[in-house]
């Protein structure tokens, strides 16, 4: 008796959820239709963070690691900093420009070198920041192409 | 009847809440009965080997049958070498002050087998630390100080004196590791300030220095007088051998009476030049080198490094190697033996005692930081080897001694690994000591014996 019921309200929460899930992805497959003016022509934020994470993968992950935390004493962490998530400008202009020197984060010191990579271009640079603002459980928002070039002609000017 | 007692949930949750408080009680009974009475030991000793019971858990370290391990302390901070006086109190150099303090003593001060921080001293963080003749000598990143000792303790308020001054102020590979020979020379490592001595740092591509000037200073072992006061490196100090990126684990080995040490080869070979290398072949190379030193001895750095797979000192890709080109390393000093690339070699340590099984004696126990640079494969190292001498000769089929610093399957970034051994010292009694870096926990390894089942 007691069992049967205990079926019974398995088998309603189940289905209630996937009735849910079903009318979730429903929901996502009709996004695209939904939206009235669509711009095909630029990439979905998905698609910045995914190239973000390519660039991430080739040039950056060996120092700040796989999960955005570095290496203790060397390489800083790439989450929940004001460097990470402060001043666009600032964090684009290491960037570019590297970062020699002892720099404190969240109370640890690190003393590692990063050389420039002002051979990355402008997208380059944009989506790997995106996708560490937006990774490692920050949440900030994204950075684009123009900011970048902004703070590159600075840089060259110099 | 296969259920005959019936117990409810709300019945289970009241045993166990029953089961909670019973057991806090006790426990508060127990700690306040210890800090009162400090004849009261919940440590069993065996009157046989007069040695602590070993934790049960081995204090998480996995160790060969019949050895033991008990946690002494589990979280005075960042750690780094270690050593142990006569009556096992344990002084610790911080890699950072805590509490203003860059030395910790710890002792057994309850009974209960476990230390304690009893005092701590030393204005500076830093890495080395060694007893000898009645002192305790602790390095900076920047000097070498010793503090008298009477009967094994520093007593309060001791200053320093000096030994050696003024070492070049470096980021990079800036720990100053000890060691002392039996004729009164003191031995220290002064790394090289950079991966790979190259024009741009750390950059794709970019050429080395050649020469590279920081050879000149730095890059190598250098020998003092161990009690001289007030040395200078430009002065006093002999550079006993060049070409040495970084070696952290450095011991004199008193059987052969000769400098030991390991290298932390050169990072990043095909992120700086993947038209050369791989990122299966950049994990693995170059090897972590075991080396035995001689007076004069050049190991090549920053021009080559030890591939352990052709065997041989190779060039390196700053200065025109491609992986496969000897050209200048023709003739360069070879390890004694290779470990696969950024293990990250943090201590070495000879074992002279007779605690251990006879195979241990006049070997080498290494302990491995482990890696950063091995992305985007798993990291490895992360543990305590051991390597038996025969003939004076380091055998290839070294072990993994100890083990399960890291709690983890896989390290992928290093933050995953919950402790990395650092550093090594022996006890008078033949234990082995193990520091960790990452929240300063210390374990004393025991060898039971066969006979002795201590352990369920």
């Amino acid at each position: 008796m007691r069992k049967g019921l205990l079926v019974l309200i398995v088998g309603v929460l189940f289905s209630a959820w996937s009735c849910q899930s079903k009318k979730e992805e429903t929901a996502k497959k009709e996004e695209p239709v939904v939206k009235e003016k669509p711009k095909p022509a630029a990439p979905t934020a998905e698609d910045v963070v995914a190239a973000g994470e390519k660039v991430y993968n080739t040039y950056c992950m060996v120092c700040h690691q796989k999960d955005g935390n570095g290496v203790v004493g060397m390489n800083p962490p790439l989450t929940q900093t004001k460097y990470v998530l402060g001043d666009k400008a600032g964090l684009i202009k290491i960037v570019l420009g590297g970062l020699s020197g002892d720099i404190e984060v969240k109370g640890e010191m690190y003393s590692n070198v990063m050389p420039p990579h002002n051979f990355l271009n402008d997208k380059q640079v944009s989506d790997v920041l995106t996708f560490v603002r937006s990774s490692f459980g920050n949440d900030a928002d994204a950075v684009s192409k123009e900011e970048v070039a902004i703070v590159r002609a600075e840089q060259e000017t110099k | 009847m296969k259920h005959s007692i019936k117990k409810s949930p709300k019945n289970y949750f009241k045993n166990f809440l029953t089961f909670v408080v019973t057991f806090s009680i006790f426990s508060l009974c127990l700690i306040s009965c210890n800090s009162n009475n400090s004849e009261q030991k919940d440590v069993e000793i065996d009157p046989k080997n007069k040695f602590p019971t070993a934790d049960s858990d081995n204090g998480g370290l996995v160790l060969p049958e019949n050895f033991g391990a008990i946690a002494l302390t589990d979280s005075i901070g960042r750690a780094r070498h270690i050593a142990v006086n006569d009556q096992g109190n344990i002084y610790v150099k911080m890699r950072r002050l805590a509490d203003d303090k860059g030395v910790l003593h710890l002792k057994d001060s309850t009974g209960n087998g476990k230390l304690d921080i009893s005092s701590g001293f030393g204005d500076f963080g830093g890495t080395g630390i060694a007893i000898y003749k009645n002192y305790l000598y602790c390095t900076s990143d920047s000097a070498i100080y010793r503090f008298k000792m009477e009967n094994g303790i520093v007593k309060p308020n001791t200053s320093p004196d000096t030994i050696v001054k003024g070492f070049i102020v470096q980021r990079a590979h800036a720990s100053k590791p000890i060691t002392f020979d039996g004729n009164g020379n003191m031995y220290v490592t002064i790394g090289a300030p950079s991966n790979a001595c190259q024009e741009s740092p750390r950059s794709p591509g970019s050429k080395g220095f050649d020469p590279c000037s920081q050879l000149d200073l730095q890059a190598g072992i250098w020998q003092f007088k161990a009690e001289k006061l007030n040395q200078t490196l430009q002065e006093d100090g002999h550079r006993y051998a060049t070409g040495i990126r970084n070696a952290v684990a450095i011991d004199w080995n008193f059987n052969d009476n000769s400098l030991y040490a390991l290298q932390h080869g050169r990072d990043q070979l095909s992120h700086l030049f993947p038209e050369y290398y791989t990122q299966e072949q950049s994990a693995e190379l170059p090897a972590e080198e075991f080396l035995k030193i001689a007076d004069g001895d050049d190991f090549g750095w920053p021009y080559c490094y030890y591939d352990q797979f052709q065997e041989k000192k190779v060039l390196a890709p700053e200065y025109g190697g491609d992986g496969k080109k000897v050209e200048r390393c023709e003739g360069i000093t070879l390890p004694i033996l290779a470990f696969p690339g950024h293990w990250a070699p943090n201590d070495l340590l000879f074992y002279k005692g007779d605690q251990f099984p006879e195979k241990y004696k006049n070997g080498a126990f290494i302990a491995f930081h482990g890696s950063w640079n091995r992305a985007p494969f798993p990291q490895q190292g992360y543990f305590v080897a051991f390597v038996s001498f025969k003939d004076g000769k380091p055998q290839k089929d070294w072990e993994r001694f100890a083990e399960g610093f890291t709690q983890v399957d896989s390290v992928m970034s290093t933050n995953d690994a919950k402790f990395r051994p650092v550093g090594l010292a022996e006890g008078s009694d033949g234990s082995l000591y193990i520091s960790d870096s990452a929240k300063g926990k210390i374990w004393r390894v025991i060898y039971y014996g066969e006979k002795l089942a201590l352990k369920d």
